[in-house]
């Protein structure tokens, strides 16, 4: 099913844009300079964060990190050397791309860690940034119970993160 | 400044690390090996990246947006009660969450901020409303149908099929966004009582 996702897409959305009279291509281009203006946005600190985690893994800092939290992920069911990413997730976005993409580097893609860091980043957003940019801009003080249920949610996906990682390949 | 914070602690943490178990011989070629690795990281993903963004810019001028936010118009109104009785109100809010489903996260947050402003000037308080959390809440769970950025990693990692994360994804963003709408639910309950 998943293989006509990416063919049924792009000829079901070239047919109605061009059923409806428009210039299909040069939308495509349009947009496709667009990705590569949000890519370039975040190249320099995707560098930053990569060195990071990289000085974190090869110094044995993510190894002893990763055994300390290991009780706390048995616990919650998701692996152990999934959970950095689980704690940067909600800061920062970049941080979390950096992470993430070491993760699926280091296990592999299709390992289960590998697609356990994909989903967590799939279906997750970076909740306290979020957060402060939108009372932040609105000028709203007091968030009474925002930060908690957002962080319940958050929570609820990383513990779905598991199990559709491990069930739903 | 959080940042700065952050990237102190990791560089911090390592050197640390590194001393306690006799690793510093490493560290200067992973530093060199992780900046080289975003590059090429960045390079890879790149394409996909691109043709997402391409695919995505003509669903929108198709119109695509609308038809998403007509369907959810129903659950939407559900939800957010006073928000609909402002036209302007829940027609930022719907176009909010229809670019969050799309994926177009530069779009979505001024539509965000857009609709919380205008919970706030209905409401007239410096305190969130119970609509206002519901709506970061939404927003934070991150629901969206095409996952392009995590594909195009995948992708430039070898993965046999990048896209093959979809039913894990949507399904773990329905659980999530639920989890989130019934917390809202239940702590907007409890200040009540």
């Amino acid at each position: 099913m998943t293989d006509l996702i990416v063919p049924g897409i792009l000829l079901l959305v070239s047919l109605v844009s061009l059923s409806k009279k428009q210039d299909v291509y040069a939308t495509l281009v349009e947009g496709a300079g667009g990705g590569l203006k949000i890519l370039l946005s975040i190249v320099p600190s995707l560098v930053m964060l990569l060195t990071a985690v990289h000085l974190l893994r090869a110094s044995g800092a993510l190894t002893l990190l990763t055994r300390f939290l290991s009780p706390a992920a048995k616990f919650l069911g998701i692996p152990a050397e999934a959970l950095p990413l689980v704690v940067v997730r909600p800061i920062s976005g970049s941080a979390a791309l950096a992470v993430g993409a070491d993760l699926m580097a280091t296990y592999g893609p299709d390992s289960l860690i590998g697609r356990t860091a994909a989903v967590m980043l799939g279906s997750t957003e970076t909740t306290f940034y979020t957060i402060s940019v939108y009372f932040g801009a609105s000028g709203v003080r007091k968030t009474r119970y925002a930060v908690p249920a957002a962080l319940i949610a958050d929570l609820v996906g990383f513990l779905m993160a598991s199990l559709t990682a491990k069930f739903l390949f | 400044m959080a940042m700065s914070l952050i990237w102190v602690a990791m560089v911090l943490f390592s050197v640390v690390a590194a001393l306690l178990t006799g690793n510093v011989g490493v560290l200067s070629a992973a530093a060199l090996e992780g900046a080289k690795s975003a590059i090429t990281l960045s390079v890879s993903m790149a394409g996909v990246l691109c043709l997402w963004s391409g695919v995505c810019a003509v669903m929108e001028k198709c119109g695509l947006n609308r038809v998403i936010a007509r369907l959810l118009s129903p659950l939407l109104r559900r939800l957010f009660p006073q928000a609909s009785a402002d036209e302007a109100c829940i027609g930022y809010l719907s176009a909010n969450v229809t670019a969050n489903l799309l994926g177009l996260g530069n779009a979505a947050t001024p539509l965000g901020i857009q609709a919380v402003q205008r919970m706030k000037a209905l409401s007239g308080s410096e305190t969130a409303t119970d609509e206002m959390c519901l709506l970061i809440v939404m927003n934070t769970a991150s629901i969206q149908l095409i996952p392009s950025t995590v594909a195009a990693v995948r992708s430039s990692l070898g993965a046999a099929a990048p896209f093959d994360l979809l039913p894990a994804v949507w399904l773990t963003s329905l659980c999530s966004v639920s989890a989130g709408i019934l917390a809202a639910r239940l702590f907007r309950h409890l200040s009540r009582t």
